[in-house]
């Protein structure tokens, strides 16, 4: 399977991530949106690792190369889930303040 | 002996600081002390100094190099030669008697004033002492830049008095002028010559063509101008009277003014060798003789008239200088420092008496109250009208007669300025000393001889006056021009003039003629009847000075003036201060609209940050190709 259907479905999930990210005022869904970009990158470099590994198998069998950008995946992963365990506390802690998880209300720092 | 020569200055200079730092600890008698004693030292290293120059002695003593630059080198050098140990003489010997003179015309003042004024007087004689010896231009210079300050604190002594800043200011600008003129003289030697010592300078005049010549003449001529007070620039010279009275007598009668008369004596063979410049200086000399005597005739405070004299004296030297009877010259510096000395502390021992008046008109009758100021007062009038055998009429008479031998008609109009001369003296000395007492009663009951610190000094200067003439009698009396044949190592291109004994007879006796009617007519006009109302007429004219100030001020002053005007109200308020003002507003307008952009709605900012990043990735697809293209734009 060509490498551009992986990249143009990456790119797809991202732009809408940031459009999710720039059009919805509930911060639930803002934060799902940011989830959806971290993992259209994941995607990618998963998809990029297998080619790679893939040009490299051919002329060495015993190769690693494209191991990397899978172990760079698991790092986005883990320091996702500690963005979301920060991010959902945060988005609690604003609904027990203002009753709502509506991001225009966060606007108080204006001034 | 060559080797005291740094004390003269010196020890003026220990006087400065001493009294400057200390004035307001020191009592009153402790400053006098310093202040006089560390001049009278000095005078008497410069009488060591003097003889030791008369048995052949004297050198040009190098200290260290001043200015060090390329192939330029001026050394800070003192040069004991004839003329400066004679002018050493003349300012220490001079400035001491002022100096303690001024111990008792000085006496009201406050401590701290009076410790100020003695600081100011001995920081002058420094710098006049370093004007004479130094070795060079540029020392010359520091000096002659040092007395045009003091000259500037002293007449502004009296700081309170907003005319007399005016007065300071004025003189200090006329000077700063006439400095112009110095200096770029000075540029112009360094330039053509590559020296500014006087030794190099004189052995090299060959050197220069005419016209560098030329024009290095009429520079320094116009340095000189500036501080020997000469048409155009003669009219701070008045106004310095606001100064106390001996400060008048020092450094605006005595020593300062004389130090344009100095230079160009010590440079006589740069103006020998240009036609033009000695004719000029000749010219505007004989100009000013005439010019500030006629001003002179109708002046009623009696400061004014002897400083219009002292201008008019002055131009008498330039006379001398022009015509190249350069030790005629240098001989009456020296007696105009002794009666001219001597009528101004004269003149302040009448003020004193009079409790600071000054106008002539409210005197009279002063003879029998002051009868030491009096008698000198007259020696001064008699030897300032050249009457032998006092000093004037020789030091005159030696002009006179090299003014004859250039053009006889110098020598008339020199005679007709003469005239004049003792003209208003005597009127000055009838008005003043002769017929009834015109002040009020109070001021007549507290009439008094001045102390003896004052008298003493006038009673010097008076038989100095007297027989300082004796110097120099010409050949013709029987004398051996012995000023002459002493000054001739420094004064080399001297014109020895050669007219006939009978000529030089008829010479003098016309002088002294004319004079002496002048006198008497002068002496039977006022002690009767003083002129006591405003003059009319052509007098109104000669009063007011032929208005020279007035026109100085529509000619000059007051466009200029208004140009400042122009240049504050215009180019300053709308243009620099606009452009500065415009930048800080167009700064805080921008920043105001720029506010509105943050407006705390997180969406916004985010959308912002993605149309960044989509611009960045933008500039950087394809290689760069917009990023390199945007750079070349600039």
């Amino acid at each position: 399977m060509p490498i551009q259907y992986y990249i143009i479905l990456s790119l797809s999930l991202f732009c809408i991530g940031i459009v999710g990210v720039l059009t919805r005022r509930n911060a639930i869904i803002v934060f799902m949106c940011v989830e959806l970009m971290l993992n259209a990158v994941n995607l990618l470099l998963v998809a990029f690792s297998k080619v790679h590994y893939a040009a490299a198998y051919l002329v060495n069998k015993a190769t690693t190369t494209g191991s990397e950008a899978q172990i760079f995946v698991f790092f986005i992963m883990v320091v996702a889930a500690a963005e979301v365990s920060v991010g959902l506390a945060i988005i609690v802690m604003m609904y027990r303040n203002v009753h709502s998880v509506d991001v225009n209300f966060l606007n108080r720092l204006k001034n | 002996m060559n080797q005291l020569a740094y004390l003269v200055p010196l020890l003026p200079l220990i006087g400065f600081l001493i009294n400057g730092l200390g004035r307001k600890s020191f009592s009153k008698s402790v400053i006098g002390w310093i202040g006089c004693g560390t001049v009278l030292i000095s005078f008497i290293i410069s009488l060591i100094l003097f003889f030791d120059v008369k048995n052949g002695g004297g050198a040009v003593i190098s200290y260290f190099n001043f200015i060090e630059a390329g192939k330029l080198v001026i050394p800070f050098a003192f040069q004991i030669d004839q003329l400066s140990a004679l002018f050493l003489l003349i300012i220490t010997g001079v400035g001491f008697l002022i100096h303690v003179y001024s111990t008792a015309y000085m006496q009201e003042e406050e401590t701290q004033h009076f410790g100020r004024y003695f600081a100011y007087l001995n920081l002058f004689i420094f710098s006049m002492l370093l004007l004479v010896m130094g070795a060079n231009y540029v020392i010359m210079f520091i000096g002659w830049e040092g007395v045009g300050l003091c000259s500037y604190l002293l007449i502004g002594y009296w700081f309170k008095n907003d005319n007399y800043n005016y007065a300071a200011k004025k003189a200090f600008i006329m000077n700063r002028i006439g400095d112009l003129g110095f200096l770029l003289a000075i540029f112009w030697l360094i330039a053509k010559l590559g020296t500014v010592s006087f030794g190099e300078v004189f052995a090299h005049v060959s050197s220069l063509s005419a016209v560098d010549l030329t024009a290095i003449t009429i520079l320094l001529f116009i340095g000189a101008m500036g501080k020997s007070a000469q048409i155009p620039l003669y009219t701070w010279l008045p106004d310095a009277m606001a100064g106390p009275t001996p400060v008048s007598a020092l450094i605006h009668a005595a020593t300062m003014v004389t130090a344009g008369i100095y230079m160009i004596a010590r440079s006589n063979v740069l103006y020998s060798a240009s036609e033009v410049a000695q004719n000029l200086v000749a010219v505007i000399g004989l100009a000013t003789a005439l010019f500030a005597a006629t001003i002179a005739i109708k002046q009623n405070d009696i400061k004014k008239v002897l400083a219009y004299s002292t201008v008019s004296q002055l131009g008498y030297m330039f006379l001398g200088l022009g015509v190249g009877a350069y030790t005629g010259a240098v001989f009456h510096v020296m007696t105009h420092a002794f009666f001219k000395a001597l009528l101004f502390l004269g003149a302040g021992s009448v003020i004193h008496a009079m409790h600071h008046e000054q106008d002539i008109r409210k005197m009279g009758g002063l003879k029998k109250y002051l009868p030491i100021t009096h008698i000198t007062f007259l020696i001064g009038c008699i030897a300032i009208s050249g009457i032998p055998p006092f000093s004037g009429f020789f030091s005159k008479d030696e002009i006179l007669a090299a003014a004859y031998d250039k053009n006889p008609v110098y020598w008339g109009l020199g005679v007709a300025g003469a005239a004049m001369t003792a003209f208003y003296m005597f009127r000055l000395y009838a008005t003043t000393f002769l017929g009834s007492f015109r002040g009020t009663h109070d001021q007549e009951h507290h009439l008094h001889e001045s102390p003896k610190a004052m008298t003493w000094p006038l009673l010097i200067l008076a038989i100095l006056s007297v027989v300082g003439g004796f110097l120099n009698v010409p050949e013709v009396l029987g004398g051996h021009s012995s000023l002459h044949a002493f000054l001739a190592p420094v004064l080399t291109t001297e014109v020895t003039h050669e007219t006939a004994h009978t000529t030089e007879y008829m010479l003098m006796g016309i002088s002294v003629a004319v004079a002496a009617i002048a006198i008497i007519f002068a002496i039977g006009t006022f002690s009767r009847k003083p002129q006591l109302d405003d003059a009319a007429g052509f007098g109104k004219v000669l009063e007011n000075k032929w208005y020279v100030d007035e026109l100085y001020d529509t000619v000059i002053v007051k466009p200029l003036g208004n140009l400042s005007a122009f240049f504050k109200n215009v180019v300053e308020k709308s243009g620099i201060d606009g452009a500065v003002n415009g930048v800080g507003k167009l700064v805080n307008y921008s920043s105001r609209q720029l506010r509105l952009l943050q407006n705390g709605q997180v969406g916004s900012y985010i959308l912002f940050m993605v149309l960044a990043i989509i611009v960045i990735v933008l500039i950087w697809v394809n290689d760069g190709y917009i990023y390199r293209f945007i750079v070349k734009l600039f």
